[in-house]
């Protein structure tokens, strides 16, 4: 074992596998799996949409009051907060294409990171906790308030689409940060050159993934639901 | 497989993006972000859903496009990205086609809401 692994370093200096026939075919043949991954991820999050979608055709009014039951300040705050660490993976990459030292890497994955953790304690701090401490998570002494009429039932359905569809999104976030806390080992241990990136590349395109998930949730949880009105209340 | 395994098997060619483009992308997305936002508090009526949509594909259009390489991709992956939409939209058009149609009444729903749009088309014949 020990043999094959001194072999194999010494004629993969740069992370090239043997079954491909160059390291662009290697590098594609990554790429197209993540996107395979994705488009299974698409359609995931998708038949939650598409339920979505359908209820709030149905129950629009409580959806609605479901909608001002969130704070705009916390959604919009936290899609920054990803577009910003969407950023920064990006130029992960680039310094790993461009051949910066491999502090730069690691310095840009951290702090998409830090971005990421950011994130999940606004989500969980901030908005579930104060839900939870509102009654308005359903499960966990849901109450139905008075001005909400007959809506009832229907806003503590939105509020479950609410809680699984950023519970989906907040999980995805915790498997990207494991992921991008083992690209931040392999990064120190000097695997990334400018020829060999490719864990970084497919790990950027999950994390740019989720961040799209939320650019989608953002409007149809916050902001559709008639801001400008008083929804009810 | 190579029959020549010398330096040209490790040479990747990739069109690397530049930071400025990385910047550009990132403060178009912000701006949609602020736009989705500020859009949200004005009452334009059954158009709200259609603008906060509208300007979530474009955010993920730049997304996709720049900060996932996929404008410098080739077209293997392109395929599996435009089935995965695809897909969703199969997904999405066929539960809401069942969904939509199930309260007909003698007037079929969708029929009453075009009705007002051809109701004088008999006025051309």
């Amino acid at each position: 074992m020990s043999d094959l692994a001194v072999h194999e370093h010494e004629a993969n200096p740069t992370g090239f596998a043997h079954q491909f026939e160059d390291l662009e075919q290697q590098h594609d043949a990554g790429r197209l799996g993540m996107w395979i991954f994705l488009a299974t991820e698409i359609l995931f999050f998708g038949g939650m949409f598409t339920s979505y979608t359908i209820y709030r055709s149905l129950h629009p009014a409580a959806f609605d009051i479901g909608s001002h039951l969130l704070e705009v300040k916390f959604g919009a705050t936290n899609t920054a907060v990803l577009i910003c660490s969407s950023l920064t993976m990006a130029l992960s990459i680039h310094s790993a294409q461009t051949g910066k030292r491999k502090g730069t890497i690691i310095g840009w994955l951290i702090f998409t990171m830090l971005l990421g953790a950011t994130f999940l304690f606004l989500k969980f701090r901030f908005e579930w906790y104060h839900d939870w401490l509102e009654h308005i998570m359903p499960g966990f002494g849901f109450v139905y308030r008075p001005e909400w009429g007959a809506n009832g039932p229907q806003v503590q359905m939105f509020m479950c689409f609410y809680f699984f569809l950023t519970g989906l999104h907040a999980l995805h976030m915790i498997v990207g940060l494991g992921i991008l806390t083992v690209l931040v080992i392999m990064a120190a241990r000097g695997r990334f050159t400018t020829q060999y990136y490719v864990p970084l590349e497919i790990s950027g395109l999950y994390w740019h993934f989720v961040d799209i998930v939320w650019i989608f949730l953002f409007p149809l949880l916050y902001l559709i639901g008639g801001r400008y009105s008083t929804g009810g209340h | 497989m190579s029959e020549h395994p010398g330096h040209s098997a490790h040479t990747l060619h990739e069109h690397i993006v530049p930071v400025s483009t990385y910047v550009a992308v990132f403060i178009a997305l912000m701006f949609g972000t602020a736009l989705t936002t500020w859009v949200a508090y004005h009452n334009l009526g059954r158009w709200n859903s259609v603008v906060a949509l509208i300007i979530a594909v474009a955010k993920m259009l730049l997304v996709v496009l720049f900060f996932m390489h996929v404008k410098y991709n080739k077209g293997l992956s392109r395929i599996v990205i435009v089935g995965g939409f695809f897909w969703l939209g199969i997904m999405i058009t066929l539960s809401l086609s069942d969904e939509l149609t199930r309260r007909w009444e003698i007037n079929p729903a969708p029929f009453n809401m075009i009705l007002p749009y051809i109701s004088h088309l008999h006025l051309l014949f």
